[in-house]
């Protein structure tokens, strides 16, 4: 595995006996104790993960939010200073080539974070779109390493153990971590409450051996995975890709068309048109788990496909998201998975699969 | 999850199955603690029907972790004559105790003189190590 990057909290992944994978070009945490157990430490307590293998990318001048809102889908006018925002980058027939975030750190300077797998991509890809633009793209991406402390204690135990004040969701704040200027953001991919630490490598391994310390429990992409998945969260490579626009993804809310952004005429054509398939969520009945892949059938027509299935740890079932006719993507309606060449009944389910106790409350 | 071990009156096959022979006609069959821990936590054994034929070397059955599905490589050919229902509700079992508890089907075996070409435990810890 000598090619993968290693992130800067690798050794402390070794050290707690990690078990390692290749994941989009990095050696990553696949699980330290068990997928199961670390699933439930964010659903009940505290997680943390090492994200440090996502991008980002800086766009600073007078001409970053007239840029932005060229580049990116959702209306970046509306992100306030120290705001965060989700956003899809269309290509010009409204596929999707990732989905990201953009935190605005000062009037005329943001930050996006983007799939590592597609940091590369988006950085030539926001590169050629800059131009014309008075603003600088630059790519940041050694500069952070990546910390999502999630779970319903993430907060009081990162804000009490690290002595920072954390920004409310959907916020972001600089603060300091290990004597360096850091950020925290009050995002997640979890479903649960918690923040995005945005931190500087050196300090990384000191930061994440006290919040182990204070007991968060070190989590790795497996759980990643299966919490994103319970809470319907897309996957770029699963869930979205360039042969989906957003409108069949259900990500027609963070796209506003009129702000007039690269692939705006496709999907607004998509919106107004309706999409032959839906991306829907759905719960297997009895036994068998779904995979990327699998066929949806209904009697002897294939309806779909599913793109991301797992084992719910919350749920004790098989859960996943599939693209389906457009007609049967309404909760209730009753389709089969065909796992490996046994049907397994399935009904489709509302969003999200999985509430936690936590977040129901606050709403 | 308890410490590595590998029987010494099991029968072992290179994809990481045991056989533990019951007399000369019948065996148990399941995975051995290597599979069970480069699986991880198994959620889901989706075993045969009872009356099956098996073939040594193919897959008899499916078990699941949260992330991954692996074939299960049947050691000897055979017929299913039982498959472990306690399984359904505790796969877990699987990891927990893969020689004992964690077993997966008994077999009545159609050739027995295939065991000729399984390894003994020190063998198959040897493959391991290789």
């Amino acid at each position: 595995m000598s090619d993968l990057r290693r992130t800067p909290l690798y050794a402390r992944h070794a050290e707690l006996g990690a078990k390692l994978v290749p994941f989009a070009g990095w050696e990553m945490p696949v699980t330290y104790e068990g997928v199961r157990e670390e699933h439930s430490a964010v659903r009940t307590h505290a997680g943390m993960f090492d994200v440090s293998h996502m991008g980002e990318v800086e766009v600073e001048g007078p001409g970053a939010l007239a840029f932005l809102q060229r580049a990116l889908s959702n209306d970046v006018a509306a992100i306030s200073l120290d705001g965060a925002q989700y956003s899809v980058l269309c290509a010009p027939d409204g596929g999707v080539l990732d989905d990201l975030f953009a935190y605005r750190l000062g009037g005329d300077r943001y930050l996006l974070v983007t799939n590592s797998a597609n940091h590369d991509a988006d950085l030539a890809e926001l590169g050629a779109r800059a131009r014309g633009f008075d603003v600088a793209v630059r790519d940041v991406a050694d500069r952070y390493a990546m910390l999502a402390v999630q779970g319903p204690h993430a907060r009081a135990i990162v804000a009490g153990t690290l002595g920072i004040e954390l920004p409310p969701r959907m916020r972001v704040a600089t603060v300091r971590l290990g004597g360096r200027p850091a950020l925290a953001c009050g995002t997640g991919y979890t479903g649960e409450d918690g923040v995005e630490l945005l931190l500087d490598p050196e300090v990384a391994p000191a930061i994440w051996a006290e919040l182990l310390e204070a007991g968060v429990v070190p989590c790795g992409l497996g759980a990643r995975d299966t919490l994103r998945l319970e809470a319907c969260f897309h996957l770029h490579g699963n869930d979205l890709s360039p042969e989906r626009n957003p409108i069949e993804a259900g990500l027609g809310w963070c796209c506003k068309e009129e702000t007039a952004f690269v692939g705006a005429e496709a999907v607004a054509a998509a919106r107004e048109g309706g999409t032959a398939e839906k991306l829907a969520p759905f719960k297997i009945e009895g036994a068998g788990i779904p995979r990327q892949g699998n066929p949806v059938m209904v009697g002897e027509e294939r309806v779909g496909e599913v793109t991301s299935g797992s084992f719910s740890p919350s749920l004790e079932i098989g859960v996943g998201m599939a693209y389906v006719r457009a007609d049967l993507a309404e909760p209730g309606a009753e389709v089969e998975i065909d796992v490996r060449g046994k049907r397994r009944a399935a009904r489709i389910a509302s969003k999200p699969l999985y509430e936690s106790p936590a977040s129901r409350k606050e709403k | 999850m308890p410490e590595a071990s590998y029987p010494d009156d099991l029968l072992y096959h290179d994809q990481h199955d045991w056989a533990r022979l019951e007399g000369d006609e019948h065996a148990v069959f399941g995975i051995t603690w290597y599979a069970q821990d480069s699986l991880g936590e198994v959620v889901f054994y989706d075993p045969p029907e009872p009356g099956a034929a098996i073939d040594k070397d193919a897959s008899y059955a499916e078990v699941e972790s949260v992330k991954a599905v692996s074939d299960v490589i049947a050691p000897l050919s055979g017929e299913i004559v039982e498959v472990n229902e306690a399984l359904a509700d505790a796969p877990e079992k699987i990891n927990e105790d893969p020689y004992g508890e964690g077993w997966l089907v008994k077999v009545k075996l159609s050739a027995p003189a295939e065991t000729d070409a399984l390894l003994g435990a020190e063998e198959y810890r040897k493959l391991l190590d290789a």
